[in-house]
């Protein structure tokens, strides 16, 4: 494993795939006008900033996951089918490389890229809300005061590392995908799922799949953060619960499987042709 | 050392075996004609060297087994699996600075100095170059990398006759220099007749003919024969007869030139006359050929 490979490869993920930084910045974009109207129309009132600001900052972090999604699911694929395989595997970087820098895009880069948007955002967020406080004469630095915007972005880089583990086995599984099937790697990495979901509702009238598929898109919530934290913006270090989510063994047995699929998905650049 | 030698190399898909066992050796600064009709197994055997496929029995590439390493393979070798393989949403400076990235042994100033003489534009995407355009910004970028092996399969398939001549004018005049050594692959025999010093045809996944050019001109011999002649000269077990604007050329197989000298005018045979001549020859039409 060479770092200049993992670099390189890296470097042309983002050269491929522009709508890694543009959704972020686009929903941002959207966010902060939705939020300068929100202001616009409502009473000074700095106390309340934390809610618009966590928010924002949560739908551009969620923009991220999904860009991601779909990025895995074409990562291995888009290279087959477009014959490009051929040029990479002419340079002297082996199948792991190219699949982990694949799997770190998707894990590392896009969420730093989602997080570093959010922040931006909640900068000019800042901003906007004390010109507009200034302008109603409700002060320009209550804003500043009303936002802790250093622990709220502390907040954020945890939260989003526990998701960039807990959702490691989603991405995963959709880079396995994306490096088997032929075609529809989208019905591929989806029906299967499905399919186990309907024949459980008919058989026997019960959703574990569906609890499962649940708990793996929003159970890190529960156990990364202290119980009771969800329901106001975290501002507190104190509502961190690391040792809980490490003690889960969701989380671990998630790690197992995205080792698996990553595994497998190497095996696959290997002996898959072209399509 | 051998630069490729192969002993007993087979690769089967199910029960059709696409390279049936084949001896080769390639040493060092040849270059060397891979000829075989469609589905003869040349890509295949290809791709074993390259590292891109598995395979039974014995390969060395300078020494490495390809499928066991090829990212260290690919410091010394380099290959244009095909035209058009390039990514369409690459730019030709980011092609650049990506190789060089990757690839240690790439020389960025000799790939810049060779697009310069181009109409390529670092700024374009592949998507927007033409085909020829492709094949040159790819040989650009293959030409820069201090190699051994450079292995070409149809590098210039589906280009016209100009960018094939500068492909192959660019490849002996700036790249090769007797140290490296170069495979091809190709259809348009007679194109790369004059640049190989050694040709191997691949017919039903084996090895029909592995010959120096020295010794190919040294073996056969074409006769334009006189009209009063033809009657010896079939007599004389050619491999092939054809006609050309009425006259009778036979195609001899290591004939005694003293003896067939008499019948007309000798001429040297063509790479392409002699691979028809022998897939013909073998009893059939190849497989996959148009009918």
């Amino acid at each position: 494993m060479k770092a200049r490979n993992l670099f390189w490869s890296v470097r042309r993920e983002t050269w491929e795939n522009r709508s890694l930084y543009i959704a972020p910045i686009a929903i941002a974009g959207l966010a902060l006008f939705g939020f300068v109207l929100h202001l616009g129309r409502g009473v000074a009132n700095a106390g309340v900033l934390p809610v618009p600001f966590g928010m924002a900052a949560s739908m551009v972090l969620v923009t991220g996951w999904v860009v991601g999604l779909f990025y895995a699911l074409d990562a291995l694929h888009g290279e087959r089918r477009d014959r490009s395989i051929l040029f990479w595997k002419s340079m002297p970087v082996s199948d792991a490389e190219a699949v982990i820098a694949k799997l770190a895009v998707a894990l590392v880069v896009i969420p730093a890229i989602a997080m570093a948007v959010a922040l931006a955002m909640q900068l000019l967020m800042l901003v906007a809300s004390s010109a507009i406080f200034a302008a109603k004469g409700a002060g320009a630095t209550a804003p500043l005061a009303g936002v802790p915007l250093p622990k709220m972005s502390l907040v954020m880089i945890y939260g989003v590392v526990a998701h960039s583990f807990w959702f490691a086995p989603i991405y995963a599984w959709l880079l396995l995908v994306s490096g088997w099937a032929r075609r529809a790697p989208f019905l591929w990495a989806f029906l299967p799922v499905f399919a186990l979901f309907a024949l459980e509702a008919i058989a026997f009238g019960s959703r574990h799949v569906l609890d499962f598929l649940k708990y793996r898109l929003v159970g890190a919530m529960g156990h990364a953060f202290a119980p009771g934290a969800l329901e106001r913006p975290i501002t507190e270090i104190s509502q961190l619960t690391p040792g809980t989510l490490l003690g889960t063994p969701g989380f671990w047995l998630g790690l197992v499987f995205a080792a698996l699929c990553i595994a497998a998905a190497i095996r696959l650049r290997r002996y898959r042709d072209p399509i | 050392m051998a630069c490729i030698e192969a002993r007993g190399l087979r690769k089967a898909f199910g029960e059709t075996a696409a390279v049936d066992g084949i001896d080769l050796r390639v040493e060092e600064g040849r270059i060397v004609g891979f000829l075989g009709p469609n589905g003869a197994g040349k890509t295949t055997a290809l791709k074993a060297m390259l590292g891109l496929t598995s395979y039974q029995g014995e390969l060395r590439v300078l020494g490495r087994d390809p499928w066991r390493e090829r990212e260290d393979l690919m410091l010394e070798v380099c290959f244009i699996a095909d035209v058009a393989v390039l990514p369409p949403w690459l730019r030709v400076a980011n092609a650049i600075d990506y190789v060089e990235g990757v690839h240690p042994r790439f020389d960025r100033a000799k790939a810049e100095a060779f697009l310069a003489r181009t109409t390529i534009k670092p700024s374009s995407r592949v998507r927007e170059l033409s085909k020829g355009m492709v094949a040159q910004l790819h040989l650009a970028l293959v030409m820069a990398i201090d190699a051994r092996l450079l292995v070409l399969d149809e590098p210039t398939l589906g280009l016209d006759i100009l960018y094939r001549k500068r492909f192959y004018d660019s490849l002996l005049n700036d790249y090769f220099d007797g140290r490296r050594t170069i495979v091809i692959a190709t259809h348009q025999v007679e194109e790369i007749q004059d640049i190989l010093t050694d040709v191997m045809f691949i017919h039903r996944g084996r090895i029909v003919l592995d010959t120096t050019m020295e010794a190919f001109e040294a073996r056969y011999v074409e006769v334009v024969v006189k009209p009063e002649a033809l009657e010896a000269a079939r007599a004389m077990a050619p491999l092939r007869e054809r006609q050309l604007l009425g006259r009778s050329l036979l195609l001899f197989d290591g004939a005694d030139r003293a003896r067939i000298a008499p019948l007309g005018e000798l001429r040297r045979p063509s790479l392409a006359d002699l691979f028809v001549a022998m897939i013909e020859g073998a009893g059939e039409r190849p497989r996959g050929a148009a009918a």
